[in-house]
């Protein structure tokens, strides 16, 4: 990440498209699922032909109520539907069906960390739209090939307040605002097939100055081509300035592969959007009664989460954060501490150490762990009632890592119950006193050290399975003569 | 047969004195005929027209059979129809194939069984008064071939008119139902703004576009009204309130109601032959029990600059589809992107539809919206108001439905402004959304004069039920047009 | 308000029309007339009045998110002006 040149400050706000994980298109009953056939799923209301009408899905305003209720946003009472105009071979109508003068999430805000610095993004609104279909500009020499497909599927467009001063605040309130919507269960937060993706507002200025003009970089879609976006972006516009230049405003694009951004050619600059009220679909009206409805239903945030995690299980504030990074992974840890009835501690080691460390290996995610949360539960459960040792713990781990069955099974199959008849393991410790009598008499003397040395033995005498408390009461007790 | 009402029609269809494939073959074969003087229709169905009249003799036969069962009817071109050309009088549509039906076609030949003769002419896509907008050439009126049958209908009565169809359906967005059923000697509703879904009805402007009927009866423009109307769940401006039922309603005395005569509509503009006929039409009335009133309507004056912003701003975002990407006109010359738009719109258009499109993109574009659109959405504010206020006073209101009787073909054509106001007595209804209908009252120089009804929010019933009674006292609507 | 054919040109271009050269003054004259007449709205007093969008003062019905629309690409692709694999073909778009 670069650093912005002192005597220079970045000004950027982010608009994130969001699409919502209905069943259906927003405005018609056409399946949303990705990667179909082209033009499968574009029913008559997709393609615009003449005559459809557009009726809006409940669901695509009950997540965006969700949305809004989860940055402490306020949810208008009435909110409007209006077509913004422009023509374009995926935008079948010849306008998109979007929200202007009333959207239906207005005034929020999101909480980031940067570097331990805590920092209040303003979300200055979140307005209900239809995607637009995909337009293959290799498929055939000379065409474009036009996709239907994903027009019509519901978004939220996420707009924040110019708040944020650099890419590594831009790209914490992205990750923020990507874990909560996944969270919340609205979008799938798939940025690779385009479920979340970002255009970034950026403009330079000098402290205190008026803000710039500002470019807009379209379609960014992964963390860090965000990062590199707004940081080639910001370099690029202060050489222009110092080197006497304007900045122009208008439309860019990011190239992945160079990590650089260049206007576009297509996207006309003054465009006249000619914005008016949708005459074919009425003011959506959402009841206060709707709110607390919707508000019931919605899961547990990350924020209520992590502070939950804190008090409930008393983890750090760093165990708590990661746990609650995501849903599925703080579901993951609560099964193992409820199935297991182990100290939430020990749970929490296993679950940011062992696992999360054999996961990132495997580059899997907690969802596709090859050990399941219950099966965690059953080793720990294991350690808990001193059934095999922490030691011992490891090597089931890794057997269950490589698909071996559940720990009680390994621990039956490999013989690996610990040893806690003391008479079992005195008898052992006996045996190595009688045939070591010069390390004993060592030890004796005062060469203290050596303690490790009949522990090492005792282990090794009962193949580790020796109760290790048991082990070094006995082994002390014996020793001392 | 063709001069029976539709009542008429079904009771000979009931007792087997003909049956559906019958009278269908008989409009087929006078449409055949003598539709080559009228220019009415685009498009006939002789397959499908037979074949629905075969599945309504099959359902006559099984007792099965509701009150329009086996009675033909046309549509205007501007409903889609599966498997059927489309076109909603445009060279854009010209070769579009509807892939479904809308709403009010499966109910009226799916579910009401009538046999679907054709697709009616219309001024393109209904941006008209006269039809002469049609990209398949203008329809004559059958009371006098050198003159307009008004539009956007047009098609619609003059095959009403002139028996090639027991009854049709017409769309009205500023008054094309009631001007050509003026113009045509018929009668026609445009009903509450929702009564009839839109789901398939090509659209013009969103918030004005009605379906509705023309009849040669308030009677059978109920019967037909009925089997139209209902709530559609496609149709999200559609209305969920139940339908009265118009029929049974048409027996009610009208002894004692109450009709306001805005004075606003009777200032100045009307020619001596429209007077004429609106003041025998209000003494006729009387005559039944109707006690007549003046009110003001005061900003009616403005419906007209009103709609021409309303309804062009809307129309030039709903033809914003027709760009030759998915169907319909693409042009041949075209380069590049920005050409396929600009060529297969601009030879896909007609000069009309170009006009009204440039008109609404110029009143949305930035700078210019709240001046125009804004503010007309406010006008539109006031005139609903006005007609709110006068409902509490009045039942209906009575009102002239044309400045004039129909005019020559060529008369208005180059200056759409005169052409514009020839709709200023029909607007209003539009842009309020209130039901409003036309019906006969007399002929000057052997063309019909019409009236005009408005009602209240719903109150199509009472609509057609004066229009009924005056009827029953009156026989301007059992005139035809001679050679027809 | 009057407008002159240049603006009559920007006006097609914003929806993109193509106008027949010959048409352009005669458009630009009928359009000023129109507006001319519609400019009578300007008079209207209109201090604290809501604009209207509708009709009736009803509220937006929602669906349930149900799938109701199966695929039906070859009927609704059977007229279309070009298509290929599927896909609606214009010609190449450069971003």
């Amino acid at each position: 990440m670069s650093s912005i040149p002192a005597g220079w400050e970045a000004v950027i706000g982010l608009e994130v498209h969001c699409q919502l994980l209905t069943k259906t298109k927003i405005f018609s009953g056409a399946s949303t699922t990705y990667g179909a056939e082209p033009n499968t799923q574009a029913d008559a209301v997709t393609l615009g032909l003449p005559g459809v009408l557009p009726v809006l899905n409940r669901e695509a305003v009950t997540m965006a109520v969700k949305f809004g209720l989860s940055v402490d946003a306020k949810i208008a009472e009435t909110c409007v539907f209006a077509r913004k105009h422009y023509f374009y071979p995926d935008l079948p109508k010849g306008y998109q069906i979007s929200q202007y003068e009333l959207p239906i999430v207005e005034q929020g805000h999101l909480d980031i960390e940067v570097d331990g610095v805590a920092k209040r993004i303003g979300i200055t609104r979140a307005h209900l739209e239809e995607d637009a279909g995909k337009s293959l500009h290799d498929a055939f020499p000379g065409f474009t090939g036009i996709d239907l497909n994903r027009a019509g599927t519901p978004l939220i467009e996420i707009v924040s307040e110019p708040d944020i001063r650099n890419s590594a605040e831009a790209v914490a309130y992205l990750k923020k605002l990507h874990q909560l919507v996944v969270a919340l269960g609205v979008c799938d937060g798939n940025m690779q097939e385009g479920s979340f993706r970002c255009d970034a507002n950026v403009s330079v200025r000098k402290p205190g100055a008026p803000f710039g003009t500002r470019t807009e970089t379209k379609n960014i879609n992964s963390f860090r081509y965000v990062q590199q976006a707004i940081d080639y972006e910001i370099e690029r516009q202060i050489e222009v300035i110092e080197a006497g230049g304007k900045i122009n405003q208008e439309t860019r694009l990011f190239n992945p592969d160079t990590g650089e951004t260049r206007a576009m050619r297509s996207k006309e600059n003054a465009n006249d959007y000619r914005y008016f009220p949708d005459p074919d679909l009425l003011p959506v009206v959402v009841t206060a009664a709707d709110q607390e409805r919707i508000r019931a239903s919605m899961p547990e945030l990350p924020a209520a989460k992590k502070a939950r995690f804190e008090s409930q299980y008393g983890l750090s504030a760093y165990d708590a954060n990661l746990l609650t990074s995501e849903s599925a992974l703080a579901d993951y840890y609560e099964t193992v501490v409820k199935v297991s009835g182990a100290e939430a501690k020990t749970c929490a080691n296993w679950v940011t150490g062992d696992l999360l460390a054999a996961l990132n290996k495997s580059g899997k995610a907690i969802e596709d762990s090859p050990i399941s949360a219950t099966q965690l539960a059953g080793l720990v459960a294991r350690i808990a009632d001193k059934t095999i040792s922490g030691k011992i713990a490891k090597d089931v781990f890794e057997a269950m890592l490589a698909g071996e069955g559940d720990a009680d099974a390994i621990i039956k199959a490999k013989g690996l119950v610990q040893i806690t008849d003391e008479g079992a393991i005195a008898a052992a410790i006996d045996a190595i006193i009688a045939g070591n009598p010069q390390q004993v008499a060592d030890y004796r003397g005062g060469k203290d050290k050596l303690f490790g040395f009949f522990v090492g033995q005792a282990m090794k005498a009962t193949q580790g399975k020796a109760n290790p408390e048991a082990l070094n009461r006995i082994l002390k007790e014996k020793l001392a003569g | 047969m063709h001069t029976l009402s539709l009542n008429e029609l079904a009771a000979g269809l009931k007792a087997r004195k003909f049956s559906s494939r019958e009278l269908t073959q008989h409009y087929l074969t006078r449409i055949a005929e003598r539709d080559g003087a009228l220019n009415s229709y685009v498009t006939v169905t002789p397959e499908i027209a037979l074949a629905q009249a075969d599945a309504a003799d099959a359902r006559l036969a099984r007792g099965e059979a509701g009150a329009l069962t086996g009675i033909p009817l046309a549509q205007k071109d501007i409903f889609c129809t599966e498997g059927v050309r489309t076109a909603c009088g445009s060279k854009m549509l010209d070769k579009f194939i509807a892939p479904y039906d809308a709403t009010i076609v499966k109910k009226l030949h799916a579910e009401a069984g009538m046999p679907l003769l054709g697709k009616l002419n219309m001024d393109e896509f209904a941006m008209g008064s006269s039809n002469e907008t049609s990209f398949y050439g203008p329809v004559k009126n059958p009371w006098d071939l050198g003159r307009v049958p008004g539009g956007s209908s047009g098609g619609s009565v003059a095959c009403v008119a002139a028996g090639l169809a027991p009854v049709a359906t017409a769309t009205d967005t500023g008054g094309s139902i009631r001007q050509p059923a003026a113009f045509t000697n018929l009668t026609g509703i445009k009903p509450t703004y929702g009564r009839v879904s839109r789901y398939g009805m090509i659209a013009f402007a969103s918030s004005l576009d009605q379906a509705g009927v023309v009849a040669r009866s308030a009677e059978d423009a109920a019967l037909v009204l009925q089997a139209m109307s209902g709530f559609d769940p496609l149709d999200s401006t559609s209305l969920e309130r139940p339908v009265d039922d118009l029929v049974a309603g048409l027996g009610a005395s009208i002894k004692g109601l109450k009709i306001g005569l805005p004075k606003e509509y009777f200032a100045d503009g009307m020619s001596a032959a429209v007077r004429a006929g609106v003041e025998s039409a209000i003494a006729q009335l009387k005559t039944l029990g109707v006690e007549f009133r003046e009110i003001s309507l005061p900003n009616a004056p403005l419906s007209v600059p009103t709609y021409y912003v309303v309804a062009p701003a809307e129309a030039s975002s709903n033809l914003a589809r027709f760009d030759g990407v998915r169907y319909g006109h693409r042009s041949v010359e075209a380069r590049n992107l920005e050409e396929l738009y600009k060529k297969s719109r601009g030879e896909g258009f007609g000069a009309e539809v170009q006009r009204r499109i440039m008109i609404g993109t110029y009143v949305l574009s930035h700078g210019y919206y709240d001046a125009y659109y804004l503010q007309a959405q406010k006008v539109r504010k006031l005139i609903y108001e006005d007609f709110k206020r006068a409902y509490t006073e009045v039942d209906l209101i009575l009102a002239p439905s044309t400045t004039d009787v129909a005019f020559p073909f060529g008369d208005k054509s180059d200056d759409p402004v005169a052409m514009y106001l020839n709709d200023i007595y029909t607007i209003a209804a539009n842009l309020a959304g209130i039901p409003a209908m036309s019906l006969p009252c007399g002929f000057s120089e052997g063309l019909p004069v019409g009236f005009q009804l408005m009602g209240n929010y719903f109150d199509e019933g009472r609509l057609l039920n004066v229009a009924h009674q005056f009827q029953l006292a009156t026989d301007f609507h059992r005139a035809t047009p001679k050679g027809f | 308000m009057s407008l002159t054919p240049e603006q009559v040109q920007q006006v097609a271009h914003l929806a993109r029309l193509e106008l027949n050269a010959e048409m352009v003054p005669t458009y630009a004259q009928q359009i000023s007339n129109i507006l001319a007449m519609v400019d009578q709205l300007s008079a209207a007093d209109t201090q604290g009045v809501s604009p209207m969008a509708h009709p009736l003062g009803l509220t937006q019905r929602l669906r349930p998110d149900v799938v109701t629309e199966p695929n039906r690409r070859e009927a609704y692709q059977a007229h279309a002006p070009a298509v290929e694999d599927g896909l609606f073909l214009v010609p190449k778009v450069i971003e």
